[in-house]
């Protein structure tokens, strides 16, 4: 993927009236990115200022050299694909070989330091404090023990001073206002003069703290209670016991094909994963069958010579496009309640049915099923009144003049005439409806759940919601093996884009070479 | 089809007409419902279709007004309905301009300007249109929760980290628009060329004022798929006053706080004007469409 200009074009003529006034932005841009990269390295994100600068170069290469004047156009819209779209749908797959988790959600460095800065209090030396005010700092008091502390700021990184005994100070602040100072309390340590620390607690009192764990050396934590030393497994992201029992929380490493292993291999997820994998094509097929069928049939009807009122219909008809999707479909979860929706409550008093809609499987997908064909026809409807005015009107009143009956001009002469340019577009809105998010966490968030699985599944879920389940709801974030799924989407995804791309070349080629 | 015995035909006019009109009770059944409950009391399902007693305490709500009952209790609004449209409007209007922006850009040098690898740039673009965003979620969430750290303005919970996410609507409308650049006649960049005119200047005053009537298409879809958008905004926004509405709808109906009337009410309201701009733009719309791909 090489940008450069090529023969001669309107980039050639092009005379700059202030290259300097260019050079001068193109400059100082390039030096913000270059320092934005810089200190997201510093503060432990490589990954994301390795693209900043990949960014930034790309930007200063193309708006600076004058040979680049044609890719200037290109950029942005090439970098947003990139950075939108290429990265995020690579780094989800790349989380799917790590064990990213809401038990491995830190990295290495940030669990150390939660699991040093817990701490057992002692009962024995806790006490409550106030706050004085001196000058323009603090003195913390204890009034259990007397001892009033050295001046202290409140407002540096870990400060330490010794307690004596004193009288009461009278300047003591209200234990809301000392409240307010509780960032600086938290990293105040106070010696008593019997060579006790003593740290802030809680909300009003100040003990000695033990710290659980201490790190004892490289990959090793000492833990105070019974004196074990933890070693970091990095296979694993945990710090393990001798016995091998993790202590979480754990960092985030690397897995290789554990998510995929436990895809493939492990009962409680290969059962659930091959029935949302078949219900997902079953749905997209059954959707992109249904909007087509229901809309060239409406199409078909509006587009007859003798039919009066036809843009009363078609406006009437395009209304469920018209409105939101996302209000719809909220609409008819609330007219399918089994309880109270006026859908069961008209069942039942014409033939007392109450069907399950929501904790049936079957009745869940067939309300899906009736949901999306409901938002979706219209757009076929357009499209195909479109493709229908198209074809020629002389083969069909050839046809009908030999005698064929209309229903068989129409699926003889009318219907493959339409299908190849519609193609590609059943084929986008088969992908479209592979994924289709929106409609199945809104209507059933994938309920309801098949039994006896590992992990929790539904009858009416489709890959995606699977995963967005897995990812964010009720199962602990589980975005390792969320990214395994993905990587399984994504391939599906690349092979129906790979067909429509044949579809559309083809419908090309037909065109320009009739 | 070309000779019709008029009694034949009028039976299908019938069957036409009675086909349509079945259908169409079908299918525009529940907008009247939703109607119907918005004025009805309480937010359960009972009576007819044309309420009993009507009341307006789901639209005071709706609106964000206390409503006093007959009784003389007071019903506070359950959920800032109006707050969350400006957040969706707010969120649309920003996204969209930056994709208009970006899209047209992109398409007129996809169109027009002469590179080398342009060809395989934009079978690339076409084969990476069918990605959908949400197949990125998981990192989405994990990139926007480590810049979080690096500042609040990016990370969970804000508005712009949304609209940069968005911003990848791009795929589908650089399709789009540049279907319409291609379809204007070459003569026209020829004279601008002669007379001395750089690609910049093409672009700025012949195609940009000739792109007008796309790129209006192409603002109302992406604003319409912005407001339309759920996962994405489901999984980065977290507080209740940050919400668009597709996410704060959803609140209604929880099963342990079900509110059917004070949603209706709330529906119609939000989804009013965006089918009323729909309906004025459908026929525009429409073409646009059809170049691109599915409404999503």
């Amino acid at each position: 993927m090489t940008i450069a200009d090529a023969g001669p074009g309107p980039s050639e003529t092009h005379i700059e009236t202030r290259p300097w006034l260019r050079l001068a932005i193109v400059a100082v841009l390039g030096m913000a990115m270059l320092y934005g990269a810089f200190f997201l390295y510093q503060i432990a994100q490589p990954l994301f200022g390795a693209i900043l600068l990949a960014v930034a170069t790309g930007f200063v290469v193309i708006f600076g050299a004058n040979r680049f004047y044609g890719a200037r156009f290109i950029f942005p819209g090439v970098a947003a694909v990139l950075v939108f779209i290429a990265f995020p749908v690579a780094y989800t797959i790349w989380l799917g070989f790590t064990n990213y988790s809401s038990f491995n959600l830190l990295s290495y460095e940030r669990t150390i330091e939660v699991l040093t800065s817990r701490g057992t209090v002692d009962p024995e030396t806790e006490q409550p404090f106030a706050v004085a005010r001196d000058g323009d700092g603090y003195r913390i008091w204890l009034p259990e023990s007397g001892l009033l502390s050295e001046p202290v700021t409140l407002a540096v990184e870990e400060e330490a001073v010794t307690l004596a005994p004193a009288e009461p100070p009278l300047d003591l602040l209200s234990p809301r206002d000392a409240i307010k100072l509780r960032a600086g309390l938290q990293s105040l340590t106070l010696t008593t003069p019997d060579e006790i620390d003593l740290r802030n607690a809680g909300l009003r009192t100040f003990a000695s703290v033990t710290p659980d764990f201490v790190r004892s050396g490289e990959d090793m934590l000492t833990r105070s209670s019974d004196g074990l030393v933890l070693i970091a497994n990095h296979d694993t992201g945990f710090f393990e016991t001798p016995d091998g029992e993790p202590v979480p929380p754990g960092w985030r490493v690397s897995v290789g094909f554990d998510n995929f292993e436990r895809i493939l291999e492990s009962k409680g997820v290969r059962g659930p994963m091959l029935s949302i994998f078949a219900w997902t094509f079953a749905f997209a097929a059954l959707s992109v069958a249904g909007v087509f069928a229901v809309g060239l049939l409406l199409a078909v009807i509006l587009q007859w010579e003798h039919l009066r009122f036809k843009t009363l219909y078609r406006i009437l008809l395009i209304l469920p496009y018209a409105v939101p999707g996302f209000i719809s479909i909220l609409v008819f979860r609330g007219l399918f309640n089994q309880n109270f929706g006026e859908i069961n409550l008209i069942l039942e008093a014409l033939f007392g049915l109450r069907p399950d809609w929501f904790t049936d499987g079957n009745l869940a997908r067939a309300m899906i099923l009736f949901v999306n064909i409901w938002l979706g026809y219209p757009y076929m409807m357009l499209l195909a009144m479109g493709f229908l005015q198209a074809v020629p009107q002389d083969h069909k009143k050839a046809a009908a003049l030999e005698g064929a009956s209309s229903l068989r001009v129409f699926f003889t002469i009318t219907l493959p005439q339409i299908i190849p340019p519609f193609l590609p577009l059943l084929i986008a809105a088969f992908a479209f409806n592979f994924n289709n998010l929106v409609l199945i966490l809104l209507l059933t968030r994938g309920g309801p759940d098949i039994p006896g699985t590992v992990i929790p599944a539904g009858e009416t879920d489709i890959l995606a919601s699977f995963t967005y389940r897995l990812a964010f709801q009720d199962s602990g974030q589980q975005f390792g093996l969320a990214g395994a799924i993905t990587l399984l989407i994504f391939l599906v995804v690349a092979a129906i884009s790979y067909a429509n791309f044949v579809a559309m070349r083809r419908a090309a080629a037909k065109r320009s070479g009739r | 089809m070309i000779v019709e015995r008029p009694r034949d035909l009028a039976l299908k006019k019938i069957a036409a007409h009675g086909f349509m009109l079945g259908f169409l009770a079908l299918i525009l059944f529940p907008f009247f419902m939703i109607v119907s409950i918005s004025f009805r009391e309480g937010n359960f399902a009972t009576g007819s279709l044309w309420p009993e007693n009507p009341t307006l305490e789901h639209w005071y709500l709706a609106f964000g007004l206390d409503y006093t009952r007959a009784d003389g209790t007071v019903v506070a609004p359950p959920y800032p309905v109006l707050l969350w449209m400006w957040n969706s409007i707010k969120i649309g209007l920003i996204a969209s301009a930056g994709v208009l922006a970006l899209s047209t850009v992109s398409a007129y040098a996809f169109s027009r300007i002469r590179i080398r690898g342009k060809q395989g740039l934009l079978d690339g673009l076409f084969l990476i249109q069918m990605f959908p965003t949400t197949l990125a979620l998981v990192a989405i969430f994990a990139i926007f929760d480590a810049l979080g750290e690096v500042t609040p303005a990016l990370g969970i919970n804000s508005h712009l980290a949304l609209i940069l996410v968005y911003l990848s609507q791009i795929t589908l409308h650089i399709w789009t628009i540049k279907g319409y650049f291609d379809s204007v006649d070459t003569a026209l960049d020829k004279a601008a060329e002669i007379d001395g005119a750089s690609a910049w200047q093409t672009f700025r005053y012949i195609f940009l004022p000739l792109a007008v009537p796309i790129m209006a298409v192409v603002f109302v879809l992406s604003f319409i798929g912005v407001i339309n958008d759920y996962p994405i905004a489901s999984v980065l926004i977290r507080s209740e006053d940050q919400m668009t509405l597709a996410v704060g709808s959803r609140l209604y109906l929880n099963e342990f706080k079900y509110l059917w009337g004070d949603f209706a009410a709330a529906a119609i309201l939000s989804g009013l004007p965006i089918t009323i701009v729909f309906l004025i733009a459908q026929r525009y719309l429409v073409s646009g469409l059809s170049e691109g791909a599915v409404k999503g």
